[in-house]
């Protein structure tokens, strides 16, 4: 059944690109209900399966002279973000309610890249995770270049590059795994269980894992990802923000982590006081989250704010990562959700609330148009996202970060110190951001004038969709036990055996 | 188990319902929202009440007074966390006093805000406060705590910033957050690490809490690698959000600075709740707090307890030296609330628990009270808030100054106002303490200061003539103080009148318990002491002859008369004529100097450099307040915000460019091969979308085969 949602967005972008009228509400309406039916798909896969046992959906041969198989499993893990997907994918086409130009091929597009996502979470096959993998970047590419904004072009062909750069570096990793491993299976599950060499490992598991990483935003491969952010249309920022971030992460632990747990064991020597391509990560990591945070303080574009604050949160599930505990591991995979809810709620205040009225993103430019009285309910959501963003109790970062932070604790005490300096200075960008774009004064009440041309008012799907990324986010930081109860039984499956017996 | 322990959330969850249903209703429905406000915070009253007679009754009947409610939140690793409630007398006494102060302040908001424009927006943010404020004191998991404990925050800062078109609300209330925050980092690593130490966050969990003697043992046990032990540490470190959110020395800079809100803000967030968080939080985990590894019993004070106790001396000294040279009538109050906490933080290190909050609930009452006074009085002129353009209002506004009166005697510890006996408990305890008798003359001296600058506010606002229409020239002092609702207040600017029934009442009956609260806990009658240490109780007059309390009390009673009568000397002898005259101390003119020499031969020399070493010591802590601490803050920033920029820099131009050089060679060599075949990229990836298309299809068939 899981299956479906990635057959039915393919052939929802099929039906839209087939279709012979340019009625915009129809094709509004088509993209919706196909969202929506993945989303349901989804969450009855997702109430369904509460042991959060890996169990299998599709599996038959398809290449069967190399061992490919057309496989789809999922786990707890997968599921939570397939979840995760459904919510960002009707949220996308909320906030997409106002996009004119060329209409059908920018839904279709987007429909391409959800189930392309849908695909890389479902893929238990290697093989056809990749394949998958790289279906993605090809309708970014055109959803940033055609609908973008702010050197799109540029921006487009940076994070194709990147992309490929990435995946270049995890198809030789993979292909190496396949070929050492007997060249008989490319299934996660047989090569996860094949015992390598440590000394093989040592070199693969980098290779994949910054080959995963450059999409998760890992310092210092990050840079496509502000400038990406920055031009993509909004619903695009949504997912790339919101989802394709998280495909990489979700590579990280998925692939990379189990194929090669013997990767993280130590060197036997120190360069620089690391001694482990663990402890190398962790500190990417904690950098990226200080590098982001600090960046974003100084920003002037509101986008490049929230996109560079992207990057300071994807640093906080890669050090969950590197904890290799239980509580950081699963602290990682809440997080993944957190930041993909907020991530997408801020780009769509920013991105459709704001700039598609304004058509300015210029922090010293937004003060003076009174945002606060001009367009209040965007100023309420992104206090409220802003709130959830730098970790208020009650909203789903907040639980993420706490589980992060004590795996951190027991496995790099020394690091957290800097973890804290980060989580002010995420209080600091969001409070900066906040004052100047929708607070900034001074208007006496009785002062402000009618201005020339009123902005649109906030339109329904708007604030529909607004209200879906808040009640999700306060769903997963009230409680977060419901995603828990299908994650740690997945952590503790036969999959991550390699990586339980070397790490927590 | 009781109804009322099992439904003690309520308390909080009432007033933020209220918050909620107001937040989605009209800004035009301004009887609903403080309606809500107000019932859901009587309702909680009651329920409050009920809760303390239900720990009264255990005590009568000889029960353990302690009771808790825990309940499975998320899994932990293989842990779970849980969160709870706990009923106890400190509880039950926090609970009274928050709900009753509370209500009374949301009573006087409606008549104090009732020209704002925002007046459901401001009631919902109360509410929200009240809730989360209210969700503080009822937590048995410190992380429960800290999550009350920053909406505490987050709500501080929207009503501090409520009128945040002026720009110094803003920045007062930012600063107040990011003040705020800096303790409540090392309050959080505190958190995780007693965490990752015992494993659980509740307080109390049937001798599994950490709180407990088995997870306090444990904790002894550990050592980190500088020495410290373990619960030293962690006390240390949760000590810090207590420094951050009760204004203590040196996190005190935002709490002058958050007087840019509304008055009624100023009562209830900086001088009857949120400030004494801090001060409960330590009260709270005091288990925690005064481990020792000394043998029990014996007089040993921890490592932790002695940093309260010397944090607590000097923010006392230090608010009280600075309180005496400031002529904004809240920021006098502001700075006697600073110099209070102190106090009520070296009662908790000198004395105990039931010390340090017995300073704390009658605190609450008389300063809650001053503050409302104040914003009677600032509402009945129209705005304004320098003590030199006042003066006068004694006749113009008479219920006010009599509560008012009430109240300041109460903070100078007048003897037998409620003040009196909670400080002079202090006092008496910070005298017997076995490390250092210094805490004990620098709380005397600060009483001292208090009675004195006390006195001369009131002689500046009440007495002589009034000064409305002058015009203050000193510069410095003068700046746009003007409380923002004048805006909208069209009274008419010189007719100063008494405020209306809705807000003289709850000045009424606070002052009443100003008055009154204090004979709850005099040595004769310990009542609160004991409820609070659950111990015995009995009258005992002669109480008042053991253990040196009579010296004390004389002694504070007599610099008590002594801070009066300086004041009167200086303020109140001649009425203060003019707006523009330099202030009394500031000039000490030859002929004071006269005047006091004939008087008093030594008294008057120590008096006089005293004075005069007072007034320095007043500017050198106004100057440091300024300029050092708040220097550091903005150094601080600032080297922030030059690694940001450098990050920036480096961004653009290192990383950025080393990409884009790299993509100029590849495509400098793409021209090259671009000769052979012209096309667009766009083009190409068409191509290989096609081919993989077609290349799946393809396979997928040969699959089929």
């Amino acid at each position: 059944m899981l299956a479906w949602t990635i057959y039915i967005s393919f052939l929802g972008a099929l039906v839209l690109l087939l279709l012979p009228s340019r009625n915009a509400a129809l094709v509004r309406v088509l993209a919706l209900a196909t969202t929506l039916v993945t989303f349901a798909i989804t969450l009855t896969a997702f109430l369904q399966h509460r042991s959060g046992e890996m169990f299998t959906v599709v599996d038959y041969p398809w290449i069967s002279s190399l061992g490919i198989h057309f496989s789809l499993k999922a786990d707890g893990i997968s599921l939570t973000l397939l979840l995760l997907t459904g919510v960002i994918g009707v949220c996308g086409v909320l906030f997409s309610w106002d996009v004119d130009h060329r209409i059908k091929e920018f839904f279709a597009f987007y429909l391409v890249l959800i189930g392309a996502v849908y695909g890389v979470f479902l893929s238990f096959d290697l093989f056809l995770l990749f394949v998958f993998y790289e279906i993605v970047v090809i309708p970014k590419y055109f959803l940033i270049a055609i609908w973008g904004s702010t050197r799109r072009e540029y921006a487009a062909m940076k994070l194709v590059l990147y992309s490929f750069i990435g995946s270049a570096m995890v198809l030789v990793g993979l292909i190496a795994a396949y070929v050492v491993a007997g060249s008989r299976s490319m299934s996660l599950g047989d090569l996860a269980g094949y015992q390598y060499s440590p000394h093989f490992q040592m070199w693969a598991f980098p290779l994949v894992f910054v080959g995963f990483g450059i999409l998760a935003g890992l310092w210092p491969f990050h840079t496509w990802a502000p400038t990406g952010h920055v031009a993509a249309p909004t619903a695009a920022s949504m997912l790339l923000a919101g989802v394709v971030m998280k495909l990489g992460a979700y590579g990280c632990l998925r692939v990379a982590m189990t194929l090669f747990p013997l990767g993280l064991a130590p060197w036997g020597f120190h360069v620089l006081g690391l001694g482990s391509w663990r402890d190398v990560f962790a500190v990417l990591a904690v950098i990226g989250i200080l590098y982001g945070a600090l960046v974003a303080l100084v920003q002037k574009d509101f986008k490049f704010v929230i996109g560079y604050s992207s990057i300071s949160h994807m640093g906080f599930i890669l050090l969950g990562l590197m904890t290799l505990n239980q509580i950081g591991l699963s602290g990682a995979v809440v997080q993944m959700v957190s930041h993909g809810i907020l991530a997408g709620l801020l780009f769509a205040v920013v991105g459709r609330m704001v700039y598609s009225r304004t058509h300015t993103r210029d922090l010293p430019a937004l003060g003076p148009m009174h945002m606060n009285k001009a367009l209040p309910f965007a100023a309420f959501t992104f206090v409220i996202a802003g709130m959830a963003s730098m970790g208020l109790p009650g909203f789903s970062g907040f639980a993420a970060e706490l589980m992060i932070l004590i795996g951190v604790w027991h496995s790099y005490p020394t690091l957290i110190l800097f973890v804290g300096i980060g989580l002010i200075a995420g209080v600091a960008y969001i409070w900066r951001a906040m004052q100047q774009a929708f607070f900034t004064g001074p208007t006496p009440a009785a002062a402000v004038a009618p201005p020339d041309h009123p902005l649109p008012p906030i339109t329904f799907p708007e604030k529909l969709g607004a209200g879906i990324l808040i009640c999700s986010s306060v769903i997963v930081g009230t409680f977060p036990q419901v995603f828990l109860n299908v994650i740690h039984p997945a952590l503790n499956s036969p999959l991550f055996q390699g990586l339980r017996n070397g790490g927590w | 188990m009781n109804w009322i322990v099992r439904n003690l959330w309520l308390i909080p969850a009432l007033p933020l319902f209220a918050a909620g249903i107001s937040a989605l209703a009209k800004q035009k429905n301004r009887a609903l929202a403080a309606g809500l406000a107000i019932g859901s915070m009587g309702i909680s009253f009651l329920l409050a009440l009920c809760a303390f007679a239900h720990v009264l009754v255990l005590r009568s009947s000889g029960q353990a007074t302690q009771q808790v409610f825990n309940f499975p939140w998320f899994q932990f690793g293989n842990d779970w966390l849980s969160l709870g409630w706990v009923l106890n007398p400190l509880t039950a006494v926090m609970l009274v006093m928050v709900t009753f102060v509370g209500l009374l302040i949301f009573i006087f908001s409606v008549g104090y805000m009732e020209h704002d424009e925002n007046f459901t927006r401001f009631f919902c943010f109360l509410a929200l406060f009240a809730s989360a404020m209210l969700g503080v004191i009822i937590s048995n998991s410190l992380l429960l705590l800290f999550m009350c404990w920053e909406i505490v925050g987050l709500t501080s800062y929207l009503l501090i910033g409520f009128w945040y078109f002026k720009p110094s609300a803003a920045a007062a209330a930012k600063k107040a957050f990011i003040t705020t925050r800096i303790g409540d980092l090392p309050f959080f690593l505190g958190i995780v690490w007693l965490y990752s130490q015992t494993g659980t966050l509740l307080f109390y969990n049937n001798g599994a809490g950490c709180l407990e003697p088995t997870a306090i043992t444990h904790l002894l046990s550990q050592t980190t690698a500088i020495g410290v032990c373990v619960a030293t540490g962690i006390a240390l470190l949760i000590f810090c959000g207590a420094i951050g959110k009760s204004g203590q020395f040196p996190l005190h800079v935002w709490l002058p600075d958050a007087m840019e809100g509304p008055t009624p803000v100023s009562a209830l967030i900086h001088a009857a709740t949120m400030v004494a968080a801090g001060v409960f939080l330590v009260a709270r985990v005091y288990p925690l707090m005064s481990a020792h590894n000394g043998i029990a019993g014996m007089l040993t004070t921890s490592t932790a307890l002695q940093a309260v106790t010397w944090i607590g001396a000097i923010t006392a000294l230090f608010g009280s030296l600075v309180a005496v040279a400031q002529f904004d009538i809240k920021r006098i109050l502001a700075y006697s609330t600073v110099s209070q906490l102190g106090y009520m933080m070296m009662g908790l290190g000198v004395g105990g628990v039931a010390v340090g909050m017995f300073h704390l609930i009658t605190h609450a009452f008389f300063k809650a009270l001053l503050f409302l006074g104040a914003g009677s009085i600032i509402h009945g002129c129209s705005g304004e808030q320098d003590i030199r353009r006042m003066g006068g209002i004694r006749k113009l506004m008479p219920i006010t100054f009599l509560t008012y009166g009430i109240a300041m005697l109460a903070l100078c510890g007048f003897p037998l106002f409620s003040g009196f006996w909670s400080k002079d408990e202090i006092l008496h305890a910070a005298h017997h303490w076995n490390i250092s008798q210094a805490p004990y003359y620098m709380g005397a001296f600060a009483a001292l200061l208090t009675a004195f600058y006390m006195t001369r506010q009131v002689f500046y606002v009440f007495a002589g003539s009034s000064r409305l229409t002058e015009e203050v020239t000193d510069a410095s002092h003068a700046a746009a103080h003007t409380d923002a609702h004048a805006a909208d207040h069209h009274h008419g600017s010189s007719a100063i009148h008494e405020s209306p029934a809705v807000m003289t009442v709850p000045l009424a009956l606070l002052s009443v318990f100003a008055l009154l609260l204090g004979f709850f806990g005099t040595p004769a009658w310990p009542w609160f002491q004991s409820f609070l240490d659950d111990s015995p109780l009995a009258v005992n007059f002669g109480a008042f002859g053991e253990g040196g309390i009579l010296p004390v009390m004389l002694i504070s009673s007599v610099i008590v008369f002594l801070g009066l009568g300086l004041g009167w000397w200086f303020y109140g002898r001649k009425p203060i004529e003019s707006a523009v005259a330099p202030d009394a101390v500031g000039k000490l003119s030859p002929p004071i100097f006269t005047v006091l020499g004939h008087a008093f031969y030594f008294d008057a020399f120590y008096g006089a450099t005293f004075i005069r070493l007072n007034t320095l010591l007043s500017k050198i802590s106004d100057w440091l307040d300024r300029w050092v601490w708040s220097g550091a803050v903005k150094t601080i920033t600032s080297l922030v915000f030059g690694f940001a920029h450098l990050d920036n820099f480096l961004d653009t131009n290192v990383v950025n460019s080393g990409f884009d050089e790299g993509c100029e060679g590849v495509s400098l060599s793409g021209q090259i091969l671009s000769r052979l075949q012209a096309g667009r990229v766009q083009g190409y990836l068409k191509i290989v979308a096609g081919a993989l298309i077609v290349f799946t299809i393809v396979l997928l068939w040969k699959a089929k085969i």
